[in-house]
Parts: structure tokens; C-alpha cells; sequence
């Protein structure tokens, strides 16, 4: 299994390397070795001991057993630290930024340099300008961050860890918040660091970035590393089976819709964000029973207030949202839940779920007044306990512990909670909002199924997604939301280049 | 950082770290002991022995207690609606004027069983009225919680002397307060309860509201873990957005919680006012609300840790005023520092031993 990854020495081995939580064997002796000045992708599902294993490789957490070998020779990472000294660089999913410095502040923070800031500024500025030349990592380095878009906070995060002396940089999920042309600009960056010497690890679920970037990719599953292999030797559906044991169907394979009348309808909509800039602008569709309306469009195109408005958690301007025919007279979510609709929203971390609690708290967030989980004022634990019991077994949540804390799931089980939580209330419409975000394959393919089936059983859907794949495998109709306006309507055949210039505005 | 995330089991975390930070605290208050020339062991036994060696130390140690409880569950309760309630010091000076305008009109025609339940929620309407209007502020203008509560304070604390001064005062008489209540009107002592354990309360006036508090926690633990309400504080207290998603309203949540929270520090003034000094005077809340702050912290917000932070500060309110009348050198200013010393230890730098622990708990276990 320690297959060489590349003819190059290894800029890094992991030997043995062994972790368990109580009963959950995150990591069962991970053999791994990476080859200098390459770059190596790590595959796997969700909760298969990714984040775990690079976790410990950046001193998070300790290994129980094993060793790692930087550069030959065998060091003990402690905590961060000792990995920036060890020249490892990490640049995780949700940024480490502080949004209201500039890109030198955030790139010097941690290695100021002294007491006095005056020296350090000027040398950071100066070695900001090399690292830019050196691997085009254009960024204005006087830029707040809050007013950078998502590609240009990711390469400050690179920046970062170029500035420590990184030698091997691992990325976390790096395109799980780009836009394709931003991931391509990643990824170019990439193949620069690479031909630079750099070493790179680069997590994802996405076999299609593996393919185009990586030299060599190893697969984890359940905790094992199952595979190495070179990525120029190996081909996508070998990978998406070594991921999950078994064949998955990349397209979802779905019958014909059969829509009935017209249950959510919306009115020349107009919704503002909170800073008071138009969002969504004049917008009018209806759904279906049985269809799924996809709304594709470049993130930040007002597909987000969209939802948020539909949903009852952001007030319009001005439009109606009409529910089986009749105007929903106040933007509230408790109510729409009454009527019918379910929402899977966008962002689990800080809306459908509450981290902090259990399992078991969050199956019911929402629907905690339905006399199913208590009667009167108090809370029927017995029974909520229950009940997420078989929405776990259902669902296959791993692992099967409702009393475990939410933020100890992996994001794809976490997903799972909140889609089971919605479906299994058996809504008339169902708002989705980024459905695989951070998810692995196999619940990818378990959620898309899902979906199509609320839509066989009479729902009205509306999908939101910046994933065009998965908009256009899982929709009958697809609006392209563009600049906060609905651009056109295409049907479900419509192919991706047409979709791609509607979603860039230039073709309506 | 590394060690945040790492679970330990719940007897360490509310057996061994709190212990040890108690130990700490005790060891620096030894260090500030020793420094004026004081024996600290002697002092520690003079600490120990005033708060608990005899029935009436233990008497008063518990009096104490029962109003910190009450106060740490005020700020508790809010708390976990994520709102940080400094007010339970004014919401309890106002509670007494509930419970002793229910306590003078009724306590020439009923005893005092009849008379307590109408002081409980006369207590608790006053306290929660005093809450409402930082609370509605909160909810419905944004003003922050902590600077409306901490006015409030100032607010409740002038209008009481002005009603006591004013209107309450005993005509002819020259000390701010209520008459005196009849029995009809006050809670009488718990002198059966420590006659079981063989001993004797003396003068303490450690009284029936010891009984309200620990129901109260019941109450408590029950609203914030077992009823629809206690979710929807919590879900508000710890994901605002979550709570919006949900549909939980905001202004009713935040409003209820202060409600309840501005209750429970109301009820304080029962065992001040009614079942200990039979009137209503100046200043009787004398910090309780301070210190529930603090019980409420140690006590992670919950009853049962609460109680135990409650009792640790009565121990140290009497025992440390016994201290300072057998040691003369250590002054009433000393033993707040030693008390500002537990806070320090136990309250704000509760992780400060916690990462340690993991350490030793990862290597004891093996893993």
C-alpha cells in the first residue's frame, strides 16, 4: 500500500498512523507517502477519516499511533505551531481570516516580527511582492478582506502559509466556495506552487478536480486508505467505486415529471439584503406539484435571498409568494412550515442546524410545537429520541448516536439530519437550498434519490444550486437567475454551454 | 486549541476541574493571607469553622446560599436565551416591594402558609416587571441588555429608597424601612430540619425559602431541558440564525426569558425580607444579585451546579465574616478579595486547567 506517489523523494510519509474517538475508529493505520514537488489528492466520503488524518498532520489532534516523516526524518507535531515549523501549511474550508484587516495584516498576523509593527510591514510587504511574482497570486495586499471575493480570501490563505515557509501545503474542500473560473485560477496557482517544488495535498469530494489536477490520489474509506493510485493510470468510475465499495450513478436516473397545479407561486418578488442592495429583483415563476424547478446561477446572483424570502426568514420589498393559490400573509417560518413547506437551507452550520446540540435536538428544530414531540408546554424526550432513531437508521446517519453532539457529524451526515428532518415531515413544497454542499458521493446519490422521490410522490421542489451538474440531472425546468433577475427558462435537456453564458449574462 | 474539542467525561469536568480551581483559589488567597502576616491555616480553620462548625454558622451559610440560588438562577435562565442579565440585583431590590406590600396586607388576617404563596408571585410579578422594560428594550430597539439592566439597577435602587423614605417609612421613626411583620407576614425558620441532624439553628435566619429555592431549580432544570420553551431559549442562545430559521420568534423569547430570569430574582427578597428581617429595608439585596453572576458562571448554568456554587459562597460570605471578627487583621475588604479570588479561579479562568487535564486524561486512558 505505501506505493510511491511520485519518482521524486518523499517530501512527507505517514507510517502506521492510527486514531480512534471512544468507539469510532477515525483513522486505522494510514500509510501514506507523497513525493516532493507534486501534487496528491485525498478522496473519500464523508466521515471516512480525511479530516481526521490531516488534522493530525497539522497537530489538531494526536495520533495514537504511528509516525510522521517530513523530509525523511521522523518529527512529533504537537500543535500549529510545530507544524508551520515542520513546513506545513494548511489552508482549511472556512477561512481563518480576520475580515476587517487588510490582506498584510491577515498575512502577518502571528509573525509580526517584533513589538513595533513599522519593521515587520515593511518586510511582510516586500516578501508579499516576491510570493506574488513568484507563484502569480495576484492580490492587492492594502484590500480588506470582507470586501474580497471568496477566491481572493482563499489565496490569502495561501499567501499565509507561503509566508511561514510552507513546503507542503494541504487544502480542505479548496473549491467547496469557488466559482468554476475562480477554481481554475486555484488551479493554476496549484500547478505553479507544484513546478515551484512545492508539495501539495489537496482533500475533495470532487472526482472530476482530482482528474484534471492531481498527480497521484489515494481514497480513503471508512478509515482505511484503500487505495494509491497515479491519477493518469486510474479513471473516474475507478475511483467513485473504490470511495464507496460499490457502483455509483454519477446521473441520477429519474422518469418523466408529471405536474399537477401550480402550489407556490411567486409574484414579481422583490427582496433587498441587509444592506439595502436589490437582490432579487422582480422575480416571478410558479412550481408544480410533481417537478422540480432548478434555479441555477453564479453564487451571490439573489438565488439566496430568493430562498431566504420564500422561506419566511427575509421580509420582501415588495411581490407576493401565493401558497395553493392564496397570499402568504407574513414572512414568518413557523408558519410556512403550517402550510406545507419544508426548507433545507443553504448554510447547515448556522441555520439548519444548532451545532451544539445533540442529535436527537436538532431532528425537531423547527417542528418542535407538533404534538407528536409533547404535549402542552413540555417536550416528550422518549418520543423525539425515537424518532430520530429511525430517521437515523433511514437515513444511515453515521454514527448512529442521537445523543452525540452535531458538530462531532461529518458534514455529509450532518446534511443528512437536516434533510431527513425536512422530508420525513412529508411537506407539500420542499425549498432547497445547496443540498450536497461538502458532500460526499454516496450521500450525494442518497439525497439526489430522495429528491426525485418527493417529486414522484406530488411535491413541489425548488432547487437551488450553484452546481450546474446537479441542477440540470435533477430538475424538469431550470431558471437561470442572473443579477437578481430570472434570465429564462430552459428545460432539463438544455446543455451546459447554453446555461453557462445565461449564468454569466450574456445570452438570454 | 487542540484540546478544545477533546470531550472529557462529566466527572471530570464537574468533579475534578472545578475542585482543583477552588484549590488553586484557596491557594492564592493563602498566599495573600500569609503576605499580611496572618497564619493561613488558622485562618482557613477560622473560614471553615465560622461557616460550618456549629448550628447556626451552618444556619447563616445556608441563609446565604438560598439567595444566591435564587439569583444564580435568575441569571442562568437568561443565560441560556443568550442574554446576560447584570439587572438581578435591582429586579430583587423591586421583587421586595412585592413581597412586602403581599406581607402587610395580609398578615394581620391569615398565617403565613396562607400568606406565602401570594408573596411568591407578588415577588415574582415586581422582579419580572423590573426586567420587562430592559427586556422589551432588547427585543424590540436593540438597546443592549447589559447597559439597560445595569441602569435599571441605579433606577430600582433610587425609587426604593425613595419609597421607603417616603412612603413605607413607620411614622416618628427614623430608620428607612416597613414596619415590622406580624408572624402572618414572615417565613418562619427551618429549626426542624437542622433539629434532625441534632443541631440547633440558634439566631440564624435560615427559613422556609430554602425550600422555594430547591423547588425552584426543579423548576428550572424542567423549563430549560424538558419544555418547548427551554428549547427555543436555548436554540436562541446559541444560533441566533438557527432560531430564526426554526421560527422561533425573538421578541417573545427574549421578553419570556427576561420575564422569568427578573421572577426568580425577585424571589430573593423572600428570604431577605420575609424570612429574615421582617421588613423591607435599604439595601437588602446587598450584592446577592452580584454574586449570582458569579454562582451562575461556576455553576455552568445549571441548577444542580448552581446549588453547589450558592453553597460555596455562603460558606464564604459567613465564614468570612467570622474570619475577620477572630482575625482582626484580615478586613471585611480582605475577604472580597478572597471571594473575588474564587470567581477569578472558578469563574473566568474555568479553561485554564483544562487543557492540561486532556493531556493527563489522554495518557491515563491511553489514547
Amino acid at each position: 500500500m505505501s506505493l510511491q506517489s511520485s519518482a521524486n523523494e518523499p517530501a512527507i510519509e505517514l507510517v502506521g498512523i492510527d486514531k480512534k474517538f471512544g468507539a469510532v475508529h477515525a483513522n486505522k493505520n494510514i500509510n501514506l507517502s507523497v513525493g516532493k514537488g507534486s501534487i496528491h489528492g485525498i478522496i473519500g466520503e464523508n466521515g471516512a477519516g480525511k479530516s481526521t488524518l490531516m488534522s493530525i498532520l497539522y497537530g489538531f489532534y494526536h495520533a495514537d499511533e504511528g509516525e510522521i516523516r517530513i523530509q525523511g526524518k521522523p518529527v512529533t507535531i504537537r500543535d500549529s505551531q510545530a507544524a508551520i515549523a515542520a513546513g506545513i501549511g494548511m489552508v482549511h474550508q472556512h477561512f481563518m481570516l480576520v475580515e476587517n484587516f487588510t490582506v498584510l495584516e491577515n498575512v502577518m498576523l502571528g509573525a509580526e516580527g517584533g513589538q513595533l509593527l513599522a519593521k515587520g510591514v515593511a518586510g511582510a510587504r516586500k516578501e508579499l511582492k516576491r510570493l506574488e511574482k513568484d507563484y502569480g497570486l495576484e492580490v492587492d495586499p492594502d484590500a480588506v478582506i470582507e470586501e474580497l471575493p471568496v477566491g481572493s480570501q482563499q489565496r490569502v490563505e495561501i499567501l499565509k502559509a507561503l509566508y511561514r515557509g510552507a513546503e507542503i501545503l494541504i487544502l480542505d474542500e479548496p473549491t467547496g466556495v469557488l466559482t468554476p473560473a475562480e477554481a481554475d485560477h486555484l488551479f493554476r496557482i496549484l500547478q505553479v506552487l507544484r513546478d515551484q517544488g512545492k508539495t501539495i495535498i489537496l482533500i475533495t469530494h470532487k472526482l472530476r478536480e482530482i482528474m484534471a489536477i492531481t498527480d497521484t490520489v489515494s481514497v480513503m474509506r471508512r478509515g482505511e486508505m484503500v487505495a494509491t493510485r497515479k491519477t493518469a493510470e486510474t479513471t473516474v468510475a475507478e475511483l467513485a467505486e473504490l470511495m464507496v465499495g460499490r457502483r455509483v450513478l454519477l446521473r441520477v436516473e429519474k422518469g418523466d415529471a408529471n405536474p399537477g397545479p401550480v402550489l407556490l407561486s411567486v409574484k414579481n418578488l422583490t427582496v433587498k439584503d441587509g444592506r439595502g442592495v436589490t437582490m432579487v429583483d422582480d422575480v416571478s415563476f410558479d412550481v408544480r406539484a410533481g417537478e422540480i424547478v432548478g434555479i441555477a446561477g453564479v453564487a451571490g446572483n439573489g438565488q439566496s435571498e430568493l430562498l431566504e424570502a420564500l422561506a419566511g426568514i427575509r421580509k420582501p420589498v415588495s411581490g407576493e409568494i401565493l401558497i395553493d393559490g392564496k397570499p402568504v400573509e407574513a414572512a414568518d417560518p413557523a408558519l410556512l412550515r403550517q402550510l406545507g413547506l419544508a426548507h433545507i437551507p443553504e448554510d447547515r452550520h448556522h441555520m439548519g442546524l444548532v451545532l451544539k446540540f445533540e442529535e436527537y435536538e436538532n431532528s425537531i428544530l423547527g417542528y418542535h410545537h407538533d404534538p407528536r414531540y409533547g404535549h402542552g408546554a413540555m417536550l416528550d424526550l422518549d418520543a423525539i429520541r425515537r424518532q430520530a432513531e429511525e430517521q437515523i437508521e433511514k437515513y444511515d446517519i453515521r454514527p448512529p448516536n442521537p445523543r452525540l453532539k452535531t458538530a462531532n457529524f461529518s458534514g455529509g451526515n450532518q446534511q443528512k439530519i437536516v434533510v431527513a428532518r425536512e422530508i420525513e415531515r412529508d411537506p407539500k413544497m420542499l425549498l432547497i437550498g445547496q443540498p450536497t454542499r461538502g458532500v460526499d458521493i454516496g450521500a450525494i446519490e442518497f439525497i439526489h434519490r430522495r429528491i426525485i422521490e418527493m417529486r414522484d410522490a406530488g411535491k413541489a421542489v425548488l432547487l437551488v444550486s450553484v452546481e450546474l451538474d446537479e441542477i440540470r440531472s435533477l430538475s424538469d425546468r431550470i431558471l437561470v437567475m442572473f443579477a437578481g433577475k430570472v434570465v429564462g427558462e430552459k428545460s432539463a435537456d438544455a446543455d451546459e454551454q447554453t446555461l453557462g453564458l445565461m449564468m454569466a449574462g450574456i445570452a438570454a | 486549541m487542540s484540546t478544545a474539542s477533546v470531550p472529557l467525561p462529566a466527572w471530570i469536568n464537574y468533579g475534578v476541574i472545578p475542585l482543583l480551581n477552588l484549590i488553586l483559589a484557596f491557594f492564592f488567597s493563602g498566599l495573600v493571607v500569609w503576605a499580611i502576616g496572618e497564619n493561613p491555616f488558622e485562618a482557613l480553620n477560622f473560614l471553615i469553622q465560622g461557616a460550618l462548625g456549629r448550628g447556626d454558622a451552618i444556619g447563616f451559610t445556608l441563609f446565604y446560599a438560598t439567595s444566591f440560588i435564587f439569583t444564580g438562577l435568575s441569571v442562568a435562565v437568561a443565560f441560556h436565551a443568550g442574554l446576560f442579565n447584570i439587572g438581578s440585583e435591582g429586579q430583587a431590590y423591586v421583587g421586595g416591594l412585592g413581597a412586602a406590600l403581599v406581607a402587610l396586607s395580609l398578615d394581620h388576617y391569615v398565617p403565613w402558609y396562607v400568606t406565602m404563596p401570594f408573596a411568591v408571585i407578588g415577588a415574582a410579578l415586581f422582579g419580572a416587571a423590573w426586567a420587562f422594560i430592559p427586556a422589551w428594550l432588547q427585543a424590540k430597539r436593540g438597546s443592549h441588555i447589559v447597559i439597560t439592566t445595569i441602569m435599571f439597577n441605579f433606577i430600582g435602587a433610587a425609587l426604593m429608597v425613595y419609597l421607603l423614605v417616603n412612603v413605607f417609612i413607620v411614622p416618628g421613626k427614623m430608620a428607612p424601612e416597613t414596619r415590622t411583620f406580624l408572624a402572618g407576614g414572615q417565613l418562619p425558620k427551618l429549626d426542624w430540619l437542622m433539629a434532625l441532624f441534632g443541631m440547633k439553628l440558634g439566631p440564624a435566619p435560615f427559613n422556609v425559602s430554602f425550600i422555594i429555592a430547591l423547588v425552584m431549580c426543579y423548576l428550572v432544570w424542567l423549563l430549560i431541558w424538558r419544555t418547548k420553551l427551554g428549547y427555543e431559549m436555548r436554540t436562541l442562545g446559541v444560533s441566533p440564525t438557527a432560531a430564526i430559521y426554526a421560527g422561533i420568534p425573538y421578541v417573545r423569547t427574549v421578553i419570556i426569558a427576561m420575564l422569568i430570569s427578573g421572577g426568580l430574582a425577585g424571589m430573593m427578597s423572600l428570604n431577605a425580607v420575609m424570612g429574615a428581617s421582617a421588613r423591607l429595608q435599604v439595601e437588602f439585596v446587598a450584592g446577592a444579585g452580584f454574586v449570582g453572576i458569579a454562582v451562575s458562571l461556576m455553576g455552568r448554568s445549571h441548577p444542580v451546579g448552581i446549588i453547589f456554587a450558592a453553597l460555596l459562597f455562603g460558606i464564604l460570605y459567613q465564614g468570612g465574616a467570622d474570619l475577620s471578627f477572630e482575625m482582626p487583621n484580615i478586613t471585611r475588604d480582605m475577604i472580597v478579595v478572597i471571594q473575588g479570588l474564587v470567581i477569578f479561579f472558578a469563574g473566568a479562568l474555568e479553561y485554564m486547567l483544562r487543557p492540561a487535564m486532556v493531556r493527563l486524561y489522554q495518557t491515563a486512558t491511553g489514547k
